[in-house]
């Protein structure tokens, strides 16, 4: 790896260091836009939690609490390895693919667990509109936190899938060597998307696993 | 040809030949370009199902289209010039163009997303004109559910992701907005040397940002709830219709500041230009703007006024709703105080900026109507709400664009368009604006509902009026169109700063190279420094 700069200026920058920046503003806009977008939902939920809080309860209580707190530990882990990776990505290009390797394969296992969790869903009769068997009371504000649950947690995954798509693009250019210590604005900037998503998870996992456990 | 003529490199528009090198432009100018090519093939769609709705107008019975048609014919005209119109309409024509040339770059901070964002504005205009022609969509273009989501049988979801796709055009637009002028900025141009133009697009941009993807995911709610059979604002499930509006004009109501602010940056330009003096009071108007989109997003439930809200949040979405006068007379008041002792002239895009001027605080002050609880609940759902919000999008944000594009026309063509047509077409557009638009605000006071095919004869005449008007405005609206490309090709060569004005964008040649400066350019005065451009003013006096 060399120690000059892979990064070729384009025409409408100055300076190298207009152009990281460049980068990286774009990036907090863009997740500017995702706050907004995830906060539509999030109201959309708050505004019916309101509603019908004990059907959101015995919703919650119908979930797999086990395997929601262990995707959490999964999520959480795997922005402590893109950290890793955002500073190794600094100081050393192999060091940047391993950890990079890393936050991809928790990633994978985060969805592995999360469509095993639709799979049981399925199964046992929850998923709104096509297989709902639920016929406790108040089922329909159940299905609706069902659908809720589908929807949050689906766009998530979407989300996810975007960031696995974006960790392998970067493992292929840390590998040739257009990003590595020099120019890591493309790590850092997808680092910031994962951690994005990882919080986003951070308020999904109380949302529909924890709301009304006490009262049960 | 002088020396340095022959060195300096090729204009924007020579620079590469071919239709691929128009397709395939990262160059903002060119982009500009294909958006003005769009969005006016746009408006003229729009526009021709209001001359339908108002030839249908003409009497009272429902002669011309049934009430089916009808309906479409009035969803399909809000889609349109809404979506596909009003809100692209100056950010990405002129925002576009300028921009970089304002705040001294050399282009947008990423060109390569800004020719992505009109391909995926092609995209969503596309699908949604095909929704519109295979069938039609009958929601109205504010797609209230439960009508859209569970009982219309119309085009819903292809209109619906049409718009959402192009919602995500407007989000990038937004993006590189705000990136650009954060970072992009010559040596020398803080922010309180932008022009105002800038100002309102950097604050349009937020709007574009922050609101754009609420109702991306409104949208993609009502396409679930239609493509799933269950949804979130479903009253069988316990969901709530009126939700869905909340979330609509989260996005909505701020969407009409999308369309109106970055109008008034365009005056903020013409004003000064033509009284030859800086904006008066120039802190107060870029706040106002930042006022005007902060307050924006507070406002929503002004709409919602009959719909069911609580009266308590009606009493506060009411005084916020008043709160936005504030900052929006400030503007009218400080272009008012700017053209006082200025040295006025008469030119076509100043004759558009009075007009914009005028009719917008028209609208403003029946907006204040309507902000108001007691009169709002008895005009809601008429015509005259119909007049109040055209006289800002089309009094207003049409008016300014038309300035705009007779303002920046020589730059961005190098050619001048002739100015007597001009002026004349302007006139037009102005009285038959008024024509079309002042006898709705009659009816509807006297109670005509908007939305239907068929009304009582006694408002028949005030409605032939109305589509006379129309007919008046469409012929204005014509006329720039064949005029300003007759004068792209034969008009008269334009110098770089014929008017003359101050601004970056005056110091390249008519028209600019490809990378628009040839060297970063240092900025060392305030915006509107007239007193640099007064030996260029006092030669043409001299000429004269």
């Amino acid at each position: 790896m060399s120690t000059s700069s892979p990064l070729a200026l384009r025409f409408q920058f100055a300076t190298e260091e207009q152009q990281r920046w460049v980068a990286s503003v774009g990036m907090w806009v863009f997740l500017a836009t995702e706050v907004m977008m995830f906060g539509g939902l999030f109201t959309t939920y708050a505004v019916y939690h309101m509603y019908y809080g004990h059907a959101f309860a015995t919703g919650s209580n119908m979930m797999e609490i086990s395997l929601g707190a262990i995707n959490t530990a999964v999520l959480l882990t795997s922005s402590l390895t893109m950290a890793l990776a955002v500073f190794a990505s600094r100081v050393n290009s192999k060091m940047a693919i391993v950890f990079v390797i890393a936050t991809m394969v928790f990633g994978a296992l985060f969805l592995g667990i999360k469509f095993y969790e639709y799979y049981s869903h399925w199964e046992e009769g929850q998923v709104p509109g096509f297989n709902f068997r639920y016929s406790g009371p108040e089922a329909m504000h159940v299905e609706l936190f069902f659908l809720f649950y589908f929807v949050m947690t689906g766009l998530h995954a979407v989300h996810m899938l975007v960031g696995m798509g974006l960790l392998t693009t970067l493992l292929v250019r840390l590998r040739i060597g257009t990003v590595g210590p020099g120019y890591d604005t493309p790590v850092d900037i997808t680092g910031l998307y994962w951690h994005f998503v990882d919080i986003v998870w951070v308020f999904l996992f109380p949302l529909f696993y924890l709301v009304g456990r006490h009262m049960k | 040809m002088s020396a340095a003529a022959v060195h300096s490199p090729p204009n924007y528009l020579r620079a590469e030949q071919g239709i691929k090198s128009w397709l395939l432009t990262t160059d903002h100018k060119r982009i500009a370009w294909l958006y003005i090519a769009a969005i006016t093939a746009f408006f003229f769609v729009g526009g021709f199902a209001a001359m339908l709705m108002r030839l249908e107008l003409l009497t009272p019975q429902g002669d011309l289209v049934a009430s089916d048609t009808y309906n479409k014919l009035f969803s399909m005209h809000g889609i349109i010039m809404v979506w596909f119109f009003l809100i692209p309409s100056i950010p990405t024509t002129l925002g576009n163009f300028l921009i970089p040339f304002m705040i001294g770059a050399k282009d947008l901070a990423f060109p390569k997303l800004n020719l992505a964002s009109w391909y995926i504005f092609m995209l969503g205009g596309i699908v949604t004109l095909w929704a519109m022609l295979a069938g039609g969509v009958d929601t109205g273009w504010t797609f209230y559910t439960p009508f859209s989501s569970l009982y219309s049988t119309t085009n819903v979801i292809w209109a619906a992701t049409g718009i959402l796709i192009s919602g995500f055009s407007s989000i990038l637009t937004g993006l590189n907005f705000i990136v650009t002028v954060h970072t992009m900025r010559a040596p020398g141009m803080t922010w309180f040397r932008l022009p105002l133009f800038v100002w309102s697009h950097y604050t349009t941009s937020l709007i574009l940002v922050l609101a754009t993807p609420v109702l991306a995911i409104t949208l993609a709610l009502v396409a679930v709830e239609r493509i799933f059979g269950v949804g979130f604002f479903d009253p069988k499930l316990g969901g709530d219709p009126v939700l869905f509006q909340h979330l609509f004009w989260f996005y909505s109501h701020p969407a009409v500041y999308i369309m109106i602010l970055p109008g008034m940056g365009v005056v903020s330009e013409l004003v000064a230009t033509f009284s030859r003096r800086a904006v008066f009071g120039y802190t107060f108007v870029a706040f106002a703007s930042v006022a005007i989109g902060v307050l924006g997003f507070l406002v929503w439930g002004h709409h919602m006024f009959v719909a069911g809200q609580s009266v308590y949040s009606a009493l506060v979405f009411s005084v916020l709703s008043y709160a936005v006068a504030v900052p929006s007379a400030i503007k009218v008041f400080n272009w008012t105080a700017t053209m006082f002792r200025g040295s006025v002239s008469w030119d076509t895009p100043m004759l558009y900026a009075i007009g914009f001027i005028g009719l917008f605080t028209g609208g403003g002050l029946t907006g204040l109507f309507l902000a108001a609880l007691g009169v709002d609940v008895h005009v809601t759902e008429t015509y005259f709400v119909v007049a109040h919000f055209h006289y800002i999008m089309v009094g207003g944000t049409v008016m300014a664009y038309l300035g705009g594009i007779h303002y920046w026309w020589p730059k961005m063509t190098g050619k001048m368009y002739p100015e007597g047509l001009a002026r004349l077409s302007a006139l037009i557009v102005f009285i038959g604006f008024n024509l079309t638009f002042f006898p709705q605000y009659l009816v509807g006071y006297w109670g005509m509902p908007r939305r239907y095919h068929v009304y009582p004869p006694e408002f028949q005449v005030l409605n032939v009026m109305s589509s006379a008007g129309a007919s008046i405005l469409g012929i204005g609206y014509l006329m720039p169109l064949f005029y300003l490309i007759w004068a792209a090709k034969y008009g008269r060569a334009a110098t770089a700063n014929p008017w003359p004005a101050t601004g970056l964008e005056w110091k390249t040649p008519s028209p600019p190279s490809t990378h628009n400066f040839e060297e970063t350019p240092i900025v060392l005065h305030d915006a509107y420094d007239f007193e640099a451009l007064r030996p260029i003013i006092e030669e043409e006096h001299s000429h004269r």
